[in-house]
């Protein structure tokens, strides 16, 4: 009885929750709380900013966005509910989300099944090989960022890799694509280390790699224990330059390392880092400008690579429902793959039936910390 | 004809399963009404093991993720069958609890409390660490279990959702059906008595090292196949599903409808499943909501919630 009642007011409150019915439903499943939340917080902002503006602005063909979100915690199980639901549920045309890898993998099959277009925020390059119809995704991935660290340090004349990882999703992932590409991007791993993302104190594996012979140092990881390993290196006073991974875009990191720490370590980023050094005739200059203002605006917080992602998602999607002018999930999703030198925050889109990430190495700028903030290699 | 209070618990539970679906305005409610019913089962076994025994486990996610892992990587390491997978993820998580229970259970004391606790975890560490077995940190698929095959074999087509919503609440059933009869048999009855008396227990014969490591044995299993369970329906795994929150809000479920009623502690569970999904405009508050249903129940219903409500509605006629 009790239990009935309890479904009936699930089912009344999610009924009140039910917009207009000319409004377009879009939902979100982002891990605002939990681990992945430094990533999913900025998402969930940016997706909320977003919505408002283009509602302002008088929606999409006219018809106002009901943005969906909701917060799965990290946790891969309620992320698959939370995808039923936008389904089942709220009848959504299209998803952004997924802030990891694991929630991601989790929703996908609902989304294939139900036919209705995903764009993932993750970024492990398994969640768009092999392609997968409905499914679509933003933010480089991680065999990007060790393809474009290789080429930058072969072109510094280092062929001798030591590699140092977290032992975390981020890190873990990286580490193995890293090692996948290192033979076909002329560069040797001739060490391989690994630590806790809790751990304190990464000297001995630094030393280690230090007798190792390598002539660079690469940190896959994210959060504390990439600013551990640059405080240590800087510490034990070691030759080989360090490489951190884009998993440490944000100024947070220059901070927890201290910015003498960070001097001349190396890092493939997305322009949106580096919004005003871009030279003037670059066609991203304008977008991330705008995204970075508009989001530190609302927010009053430094802006991320992460929530670009939810940037681009929305943006595409937006360009995709206006093109298909019909809200009719399979035509969204064609128009979404007929996607074409899109300007996003994390590069120049272009997506096709065999390609769903759409972005090139070109994407990522290999970027230097120099006085305590970045600057474009050169 | 007047039904036993087992029979009467059983047709409430399959009566309620078979009829809610009347009211669901949309098959993602079979998506919910299956996690309540999986959760349902592993709270199933801690009745068992706390409402019967009087033992407290922190780590029973733990086992779930040994059944959920079980499924995933059998059939593609060994080319187990994955129903079969889930069986013997079952007898491995009744093996491990046999090994970890036996030494700690003839201790008197919170003593289990604190080794599942370390066991949960420790199974949640190898199944992050152990990328190269697991998938690590970003999960690994799961084989279709052919189970919605087979149903469609023998004339009954459903949607995904309302497949698993029908299979989950059926096994649920079973164990239910399966606590109910050891809470009446000896070994029932041994369990209510050491868990009212240690010392009495003993003075009239009862092997109370023996019968607690049955009733731990026990609600592992029954936490292994709601693992499996997960695993198969969600055809994906992380190792979130062994994380120590998930074996709290198990501990949490149970105590909230009721530790000593296998139809309170279900109760507790589809509450619990619940509240997210109705809270989700207030998502940051859930905890706290948590937090504080819990600490009510606990200052005045200490039977759990369902045994005080039912005693309330008969409490005239008593």
């Amino acid at each position: 009885m009790t239990l009935r009642n309890l479904m009936t007011t699930a089912a009344a409150l999610s009924a009140l929750a039910a917009p207009a019915l000319a409004d377009i439903n879009i939902g979100a499943s982002i891990s605002e709380t939990g681990p992945a939340a430094f990533l999913g917080d900025p998402e969930a902002k940016t997706l909320r900013m977003e919505v408002e503006k283009i509602n302002a602005e008088g929606g999409i063909n006219g018809e106002k966005i009901n943005l969906i979100i909701y917060d799965d915690g990290g946790d891969a199980n309620k992320a698959k509910t939370f995808a039923t639901r936008l389904v089942e549920d709220d009848e959504v045309v299209a998803v952004i989300g997924g802030t990891t890898t694991g929630t991601t993998m989790a929703m996908v099959p609902v989304f294939e099944d139900a036919e209705i277009p995903f764009i993932s925020l993750a970024g492990a390059v398994d969640i768009i090989e092999p392609v997968k119809t409905f499914t679509f995704k933003t933010p480089h991935t991680d065999r990007m960022a060790c393809e474009k660290i290789f080429a930058d340090m072969k072109a510094q004349g280092f062929t001798k890799v030591g590699m140092i990882s977290g032992s975390d999703g981020f890190g873990k992932s990286m580490q193995a694509q890293c090692k996948g590409v290192a033979e076909a991007s002329g560069v040797e791993i001739v060490a391989d280390e690994v630590y806790g993302p809790q751990d304190a104190d990464m000297t001995p594996q630094l030393t280690n790699i230090k007798g190792s012979g390598a002539q660079a140092i690469l940190n896959s990881g994210m959060g504390q224990g990439p600013a551990v390993v640059t405080r240590n290196h800087k510490q034990l006073a070691i030759e080989a330059p360090l490489y951190q991974s884009h998993g440490v875009a944000s100024k947070q990191f220059i901070e927890l390392a201290g910015a003498q720490a960070a001097e001349g370590v190396r890092l493939p980023a997305a322009a949106l880092l580096v919004a005003d050094q871009l030279p003037d005739d670059d066609a991203q200059k304008p977008v991330v400008i705008a995204y970075r203002d508009a989001y530190q605006a609302a927010t009053g917080e430094d802006v991320s690579t992460f929530g670009g992602h939810a940037h681009d998602a929305l943006a595409i999607l937006k360009a995709a429902i206006e093109r298909a002018d019909s809200t009719d999930p399979v035509a969204i999703r064609d128009q979404i793959e007929a996607t074409k030198d899109f300007v996003g925050t994390a590069g120049n889109v272009t997506y096709s039936p065999e390609d769903h990430l759409g972005l090139t190495l070109d994407a990522f700028k290999m970027l230097v910390i120099k006085d305590g903030d970045w600057t474009i290699a050169q | 004809m007047r039904l036993g209070p087992k029979s009467t618990t059983l047709l409430v539970l399959a009566a309620l399963i078979a009829l809610t679906p009347v009211f669901f305005p949309s098959s993602f409610y079979y998506r919910v009404g299956s996690l309540i019913f999986i959760n349902g089962l592993a709270v199933t076994g801690m009745v068992i093991l706390i409402g019967y025994a009087g033992q407290i486990s922190l780590g029973h996610a733990g086992f779930a993720g040994i059944g959920a892992y079980s499924c995933a990587l059998m059939p593609v390491h060994w080319g187990v069958p994955v129903l079969l997978a889930a069986v013997l993820g079952a007898l491995i998580s009744a093996a491990l609890a046999w090994l970890v229970g036996r030494p700690i259970l003839r201790l008197k004391g919170y003593y289990l409390a604190v080794a599942t606790l370390g066991f949960g975890i420790l199974v949640y560490m190898v199944l992050m660490n152990e990328a190269w077995l697991t998938g690590g940190p970003d999960g690994t698929a799961v084989p279709d279990s052919g189970l919605r095959d087979m149903a469609k074999a023998i004339g009954i087509n459903l949607k995904n959702s309302e497949f698993w919503y029908w299979f989950c609440g059926i096994v649920l059933t079973i164990g239910a059906w399966l606590a109910l009869n050891l809470h009446d048999s000896p070994t029932g009855r041994a369990l209510r008595a050491l868990h009212g008396s240690e010392i009495a227990a003993r003075t009239v014969g009862v092997d109370v090292a023996k019968y607690k490591l049955q009733a731990f044995v026990i609600s592992a299993v029954y936490a292994s196949v709601a693992g499996s369970l997960v695993a198969l329906q969600n055809q994906f795994v992380t190792p979130d599903i062994a994380g120590y929150m998930h074996s709290i809000e198990w501990v949490t479920m149970t105590v909230l409808g009721g530790a000593g009623s296998v139809l309170g502690a279900i109760f507790g569970a589809g509450i619990l499943t619940l509240l997210p999904q109705v809270l989700t405009r207030f998502a940051e508050y859930e905890q706290l909501l948590l937090g504080l249903i819990m600490m009510l129940v606990m200052i005045f219903m200490r039977d759990g919630l369902l045994p005080q409500v039912l005693r309330l509605i008969r409490g005239k006629d008593q």
